[in-house]
């Protein structure tokens, strides 16, 4: 009577990659047109200096939107993403130029420090049981301060730390291949999605991740300990947004303490446009680094046809509530 | 055709069809003023699509329709109400911040000189239905404080009070226990005497019997038959619905003499929910928890797996004390809960049948770095899914599309999977069709005699009876009795118990 076989073949991923499968194409197909419409509309765009300035633009918002992606699949939000990163970018500072720390120990410390601020975020959802929401606009206020705070809000510069702008400015791949010159920061964006979609694919973190975005209680009552991989997973989330925080400081050469509010939006909004409900229990990170893109080609296209920045946010937004009601209807059609 | 005038509803000959199903095959369905007219099928029969036709939620392919002799098609429920046709939901659409009279009258609301609010015309009008129902309800109440059997006799009003002369009740004692039941019914044969006619489906046979002058059975889309309520035996209601018979016998309890004690609860408490709950099981052994709705039983389930926090109390499993705090204190201890709300605390319904059924087990599936074997997950599921015969295309389709009866087993098969021997299945025949009743009913039996242990709760006594081997009965969070099972416990004995602690308190209260 089951035909289990055929189905099962399908796709190792099955589930996760179904789910937003059509949203995914759709923002993919999004991605094409806007790529070839400003290719026409100016023969600046299409070239390899524009688009390499479009995959470096997406690097560390593309970063921070896997974070938020691991998040929001769990049926949570983080709000705090952006300063994080920031508090992150400081901690290097502080290790490398102010404590001289050698190269490798600072980025682990500032990676370290945005999994425990993660943890921090994770126990007052999970463990003190305040909504993501709020948990997490405090906890982006609490970090926005430490980073000023720390940092005597004056930015830190690397300059005593040769090496370190070429984490995300340096070029392994042009290196290889010189007609090629795409900057570590694209490289590592794309190390950091391959695994964060292998293990929301292939580990328990993952599968419970989807899990709780769900039905948190039915897992509960499976008896798993929802509350400690909740927490694990917003640590994770938080790991991530310290890689942010290395790429970001490297690519300005400095940790800028005022920056980072606002970031976390872009993220979420990437999120989004990737067919990732907000709901939770659907989401892939392809389609986030799809939607990362989307956001950065329209920046990019826009600004290559003078458009004046004012309004390059004001399509932004509009493309956001585009996205949304174009899956929403889908999954009506669908439903 | 004289007699055709007097109908309220006519319809005949009526098609719909689905993408790919044709969901309604030439059905037939008609209501006399002042009727119970009672549809019944297995889930997925057609009824609700039927019902859904006549209030204007589909529209009909092909049929008539008539109300009253006048053909019509109403387009959105909002046109059958003004046709008289009104539904109660199984599942009751209320705004429990709003009070009553708010929830009544919602979206017409009287209404004072620059659109302000007439309250006092409001509740005035509200207490007016009210009395016309002879029911004592406050207008001014808020309906998210009400019991559910108070807040259906709010939606029974608000259908009222658009002039319904056919009211379409979609299991509305589902979550009523007897009580509540009875004064439903009460208020339902006032209706009848009025002339509304009530369309009434149910999945409980001797509420039938109780309430309704016709009943018209449906099978797979297809209209079977219409028959008298009074004069058809039950069984020959189940055999027009199932397509063979099914017997509901009360079965004689093993002899389990000396099985080991598998679980010892001694003085269980919560807060005024639980009081001091004492009993023991043997392995092997069918527990039968009955009582009135709100009796505690689901507390005590509840309790025990650690869902919730207890003040007192010891269990023992296997003669051991254990220390259960949370859920997973409870599967570590062997104890696995099924509730009775599957879609809020069994499943994860977006989720695939193979990853549910895995969800409390995913250790045994974790290998370095925490990295899952899918293919394990998937043969072990595999597996399950033939041993228990969950009816899925694969096991990887998301368990929301299946059936009521086959989510049941997928839950089963997550707790089987987990190695529970104690296993507490609460309401474990809900929303699930006559005929995969029986098979669930047998796989319990079937995990009894291989050892298990297991209690079932449920608000059915006819369940209670086919299924116990000893009967615990609840009264307002005590255990007032455990009673033998088999034919020698009458339901009669039953309700003694579950109704004694509050004769019990009136005694005292008046003594004081």
């Amino acid at each position: 009577m089951t035909t289990a076989t055929d189905v099962d073949k399908k796709k190792p991923l099955a589930g996760l990659s179904e789910s937003g499968a059509y949203q995914k194409l759709l923002a993919f197909a999004s991605l094409i047109v806007l790529l070839i419409g400003f290719s026409i509309a100016s023969p600046n765009f299409m070239q390899t200096s524009n688009m390499i300035a479009i995959l470096q633009a997406t690097s560390v918002n593309g970063v921070l939107a896997v974070a938020a992606t691991l998040i929001i699949i769990t049926g949570g939000i983080d709000l705090s993403l952006g300063t994080l990163m920031t508090f992150c970018a400081v901690i290097a500072g502080v290790a490398l130029t102010f404590l001289g720390m050698p190269l490798l120990l600072g980025v682990a410390a500032a990676i370290a420090a945005g999994a425990l601020c993660g943890l921090c975020s994770g126990t007052f959802v999970a463990k003190m049981k305040i909504p993501p929401f709020i948990a997490t606009l405090g906890m982006m206020l609490i970090l926005k301060g430490l980073s000023l705070v720390i940092s005597g809000t004056r930015p830190i510069y690397f300059n005593d730390t040769p090496g370190f702008d070429q984490i995300s400015r340096g070029s392994l791949i042009g290196e290889i291949f010189p007609n090629l010159p795409i900057p570590n920061g694209v490289l590592i964006l794309f190390l950091v999605a391959i695994a964060a979609s292998y293990i929301l694919g292939r580990t328990v973190l993952g599968r419970y991740a989807f899990a709780l975005g769900s039905n948190e209680e039915a897992v509960r009552l499976s008896g798993v300990n929802t509350d400690m991989w909740k927490m694990r997973i917003y640590a994770l989330a938080g790991a991530i947004c310290g890689i942010a925080g290395i790429l970001i400081a490297s690519r300005l050469n400095s940790a800028q303490p005022a920056l980072g509010l606002g970031y976390e939006l872009e993220a979420i909004a990437a999120v989004v446009i990737g067919g990732t409900s907000l709901s939770g229990g659907r989401g892939t990170i392809l389609g986030t680094l799809i939607g990362a893109l989307i956001m950065a080609v329209l920046t990019n296209g826009l600004r290559v046809l003078s458009v004046a920045q004012e309004w390059q946010t004001v399509v932004t937004g509009a493309i956001i509530i585009l996205a949304v009601y174009a899956d929403m209807a889908r999954r009506k059609k669908a439903g | 055709m004289g007699g055709n005038m007097s109908k309220l509803v006519e319809m005949a000959g009526i098609e719909k069809f689905f993408p790919g199903v044709h969901a309604l095959k030439s059905v037939q369905f008609d209501l006399e003023p002042g009727e119970v007219h009672a549809l019944m099928g297995e889930n997925g029969a057609g009824k609700s699509t039927l019902m859904k036709v006549l209030s204007g939620i589909y529209q009909r392919d092909e049929g008539g329709l008539k109300v009253e002799g006048r053909e019509v098609s109403p387009t959105s429920p909002r046109e059958a109400q003004d046709l008289g046709i009104g539904i109660i939901h199984q599942e009751l659409s209320l705004m429990n911040d709003l009070t009553v009279a708010q929830n009544i009258f919602i979206g017409r609301e009287p209404r004072k000189s620059f659109g302000r609010l007439d309250e006092a015309a409001l509740n005035a009008q509200t207490a007016d239905i009210f009395a016309s129902m002879n029911l004592n309800l406050d207008p001014k109440a808020l309906v998210g404080s009400l019991t559910i059997a108070k807040q259906q006799m709010v939606e029974i009003a608000k259908a009222l009070s658009f002039r319904s002369k056919v009211l379409i009740m979609d299991e509305p004692t589902a979550a009523l226990n007897d009580a509540e039941i009875a004064e439903l019914f009460v208020i339902i044969r006032r209706l009848k005497a009025e002339g509304v006619g009530i369309v009434y489906i149910s999945h409980k046979m001797d509420e039938l019997k109780q309430i309704s002058d016709r009943v018209t059975v449906m099978r797979d889309g297809e209209y079977v038959g219409t028959v008298g309520a009074a004069d058809t035996p039950i069984s020959q209601i189940i055999a027009m619905m199932v397509g063979r018979e099914v017997k509901e016998e009360p079965l004689d309890p093993p002899n389990l003499d000396d099985a080991e004690v598998s679980l010892q609860v001694t003085g269980l408490s919560r807060d005024n929910e639980i009081h001091e709950v004492s009993f023991a099981m043997q392995k092997g052994e069918i527990l039968g928890f009955a009582g009135l709705m709100g009796a505690g039983r689901t507390e005590v389930a509840r309790a025990i797996f650690g869902a919730d926090p207890k003040d007192g109390g010891e269990i023992r499993v296997h003669g051991k004390v254990v220390t259960i705090k949370s859920p997973s204190d409870a599967v570590k201890a062997g104890i696995g809960y099924l509730s009775e709300d599957r879609k809020h605390f069994g499943l994860a319904t977006g989720m695939n049948v193979r990853d549910n059924i895995a969800l409390a087990s995913m250790d045994m599936f974790t290998g370095a770095g925490g990295v899952l074997d899918d293919s394990e997950i998937s043969s072990t599921a595999k597996s399950y899914i033939s041993q228990l015969g969950i009816r899925t295309p694969s096991d990887v389709q998301e368990v929301r599309l299946l059936s009521g009866g086959n989510q049941q087993k997928v839950v089963i098969a997550k707790w089987l999977l987990r190695d529970c021997d104690i296993l507490i299945f609460d309401e474990p025949t809900r929303g699930i069709d006559v005929g995969a009743k029986s098979e669930i009913y047998k796989l319990l039996e079937d995990l009894a005699e291989q050892g298990k242990t297991i209690i079932v709760i449920s608000s059915e006594l006819p369940e209670i009876m086919r299924l116990s081997h000893r009967i615990a009965v609840m009264c307002e969070g005590r255990l007032t009795g455990i009673l033998p099972g088999g034919r020698n416990t009458t339901q009669e004995d039953i309700m003694h118990l579950a109704t004694q602690r509050a004769a019990a308190m009136q005694v005292t209260g008046t003594l004081q």
